[in-house]
């Protein structure tokens, strides 16, 4: 049997791309883990790449590599992550899980892997004309026929946006900043009042029961 | 190059695109406005509410109209499910003002949260499109887990929010994975193709099963049934008593529309593949929610596990829907699941607007204990909570009575006998710790004498909704035509 070219790139991208993700959760050191899924991410873009979908293997590259997963770099490497107490049972639950997981993975091997999803049975996609361009044609399916999952996709975000500032946004307690609106507006009035008293006649001295308490204010000074 | 675009038809979605522009401009009033604007931002959030079941109501035309390519369904199946989220939300509002703002947690984006989970909802019942479906349960479950985390200092609540957030997001992937194999053997995502699909029987069954299977996996998760229940009580218990109020009425109906969308709308060419599976569900939501309700004495926790119950007898009533290949009970038995659906919104409704109205600063109503005597604080409102209990139990005539026995009609319609002896016999089981409640509340003495606070409005429309709750078991038959109705125009 040979193979042509794309079909070995297919092979050698997906076998990296699961060694990787298997790499991911296995990994020590939490960095590591992180660089795995970049790596993950790569390969997943160079498949959609055979898939002709350019657009989105760039996008891949750019917004998750480029963007979020720097950002999770970071927040990764500002934590103090115990990841020995993260890895607590996972020995001990490794050999049910794996156990579920085989066997789920080959029962649904026994469908996927069937007649039912071959080449054969699936009509072979036209090959695109000359000039085509996928990102075009992207663009104008996302702002027209699916305009309205984008936009739900959009609110999704700005709840996801809230939600992050409502859960991590506090007050500190111990937060000495003025509000300069409430700083300008301040009169005198609002911060000292003078208060009439009645002059005060000092009190006749015992002379023993002074005594100790003059003495302490003496050691005080 | 756009010669052939035509701007969408946007009057079906009048109401979402109001709720949408509303929740931006509470938003800004709240950032403009600050701490000051807490009363008028609940108070916008009824009235946008209000004005969108006014822009409902006054659209709803009972014809079924397409519009965004095909994606977004108007028909009187979403009229009517929108009304009832409308009126769930805003309840929910109005009964967890005063807890909230005794303990400082009735910040802006609670209100927000919850207009904007209402979005998912209305999304959720009008979505004829694999796609809008998914996004509307993850609009609606997203701002649900953040709704059940803002008690930020409350250890119990962030653990909630973490359980509710994995779960959720597992069930989320079932699925999509599921949908994803509908599509594969359909090879379209829009929920009126996959029905055409079907009826030109060329799809690989196989396949199809295969996906039913996780999509039936990923709902059963979203309603919590057995053996998808397990977050349930974990969440009811944790969250704050307005966020269980909250996640136990209106996502119930917006869920409830899912699954019909999906199965009944699109797939019941394949109800002989996915009736069993219900009924399995069913039928041990029933056992086990009943079973282990009986030994909780956290009154939440309680709820929680009588809640799969419920929603066990919900599936129960769309499992009997096509008999030997004939849809001949279909009408009777989806409207019996959605009468189902609506009673036990307004029985969730009422008890947790009990256990809130009974609850003040710094004391929270948990334990089965908490509700002893409450009789003699408050003989009104142990009624209502009596009315619950029973109308819960399906003591006759309460509306929760008519809701189990047109579901068992259905049943027996479609000779499952068996099935209904055993729904019947754990009814009864479950009548011992709802009646467990009333005599907690008539026979023994109250623990504690302090007087109830409540607000004017709270108190009125708790009393409304219990006088409900028997009114309905009264009278069942106008909600029930309604319900039919409804059915009928938008599935025929």
């Amino acid at each position: 049997m040979t193979m042509d070219f794309q079909t070995v790139l297919f092979y050698v991208f997906s076998a990296v791309l699961v060694l990787a993700a298997l790499r991911v959760i296995t990994a020590r050191n939490p960095v590591h883990a992180v660089l795995f899924l970049v790596l993950a991410f790569f390969n997943a873009a160079g498949l959609w790449m055979l898939l002709h979908a350019e657009f989105l293997a760039i996008m891949l590259v750019m917004v998750y590599v480029g963007a979020v997963m720097v950002l999770f770099l970071f927040v990764v490497m500002m934590l103090d992550i115990n990841i020995e107490r993260l890895r607590q049972g996972f020995w001990s639950y490794l050999p049910l899980g794996a156990v579920v997981g085989l066997i789920m993975v080959g029962e649904m091997g026994l469908i996927l892997g069937g007649s039912y999803f071959g080449l054969e049975s699936l009509p072979a996609a036209a090959a695109p004309e000359a000039g085509f361009s996928n990102t075009k044609a992207l663009g104008r399916l996302l702002f027209t026929d699916y305009v309205y999952p984008f936009e739900l996709a959009s609110v999704i975000l700005l709840v996801a946006l809230i939600a992050a500032v409502v859960l991590t946004l506090r007050q500190r307690k111990d937060n000495k900043a003025m509000n300069p609106r409430l700083q300008v507006r301040v009169k005198a009035a609002d911060r000292f009042r003078i208060v009439k008293m009645a002059a005060e006649v000092e009190a006749p001295v015992v002379a023993n029961e002074a005594a100790p308490a003059a003495g302490q204010e003496g050691s005080k000074a | 190059m756009l010669t052939n675009f035509v701007l969408p038809n946007l009057a079906p979605a009048y109401p979402e695109l109001f709720l949408l522009a509303m929740a931006c401009v509470i938003l800004l009033v709240d950032v403009i406005g600050g701490v000051a604007c807490r009363t008028l931002v609940a108070a916008l959030s009824l009235v946008t509410l209000l004005i969108c079941a006014v822009i409902t109501a006054g659209t709803a035309t009972g014809e079924t109209t397409m519009t965004f390519a095909n994606m977004f369904v108007d028909d009187a199946f979403a009229d009517l499910l929108k009304m009832l989220v409308y009126g769930a939300v805003a309840i929910v509002i109005v009964y967890s003002r005063r807890y909230l703002r005794d303990r400082g947690l009735d910040k802006a984006e609670y209100y927000l949260l919850l207009l904007f989970s209402t979005l998912g909802m209305m999304v959720m019942i009008s979505a004829n499109h694999f796609l809008a479906l998914y996004l509307g349960l993850e609009l609606m479950s997203l701002s649900i887990y953040a709704m059940v985390a803002m008690d930020r200092e409350s250890a119990r609540s962030t653990e909630a929010a973490m359980k509710y957030f994995i779960l959720g997001s597992l069930a989320s992937g079932l699925l999509l994975y599921g949908l994803s194999m509908l599509y594969g053997a359909t090879r379209t995502l829009e929920i009126s193709g996959v029905l055409q699909a079907l009826a030109m029987n060329q799809s690989n069954e196989i396949i199809l099963g295969f996906g039913l299977v996780f999509v039936v996996a990923g709902f059963a998760f979203k309603l919590g049934v057995v053996p998808f229940h397990m977050w349930v009580p974990d969440v009811y218990h944790g969250a704050t008593t307005p966020m269980t109020l909250f996640i136990s009425t209106a996502p119930k109906i917006a869920t409830f529309a899912m699954v019909l969308r999906l199965m009944v709308f699109g797939t019941i060419p394949l109800a002989p593949l996915w009736q069993p599976m219900l009924m399995i569900m069913a039928v041990l939501s029933i056992i086990v929610g009943n079973l282990a309700a009986i030994a909780q004495t956290n009154i939440k926790r309680m709820l929680a596990y009588s809640g799969i119950s419920h929603m066990g007898f919900m599936l129960l009533a769309l499992s009997t829907g096509v008999v030997h290949g004939h849809a001949a009970y279909a009408l009777a038995a989806y409207s019996s699941a959605l009468y189902y659906v609506v009673a036990y919104v307004m029985m969730s409704l009422a008890s947790f607007g009990v256990l809130l109205l009974m609850s003040r600063a710094g004391y929270d109503v948990e334990m089965l204990e908490d509700l002893k005597g409450l009789n003699q604080r408050s003989p009104w409102y142990a009624a209502m909570m009596m009315f619950v209990m029973f109308s819960m139990a399906g003591i006759p005539f309460f509306v929760g009575f008519f809701a189990k026995f047109s579901v068992l009609l259905s049943v027996i319609g479609a000779e499952f006998y068996i099935v209904a002896v055993i729904a019947v016999a754990f009814s009864l089981v479950g009548a011992f710790y709802y009646l467990r409640v009333v005599k907690n509340m008539y026979f023994d003495a109250p623990s504690d004498a302090a007087p109830i606070v409540a607000t004017m409005d709270a108190r009125l429309l708790l009393s409304l909704n219990g006088l409900a709750i028997a009114g309905f078991g009264l009278f069942p038959g106008g909600l029930m035509s309604l319900c039919q109705e409804a059915l009928a125009r938008s599935l025929y």
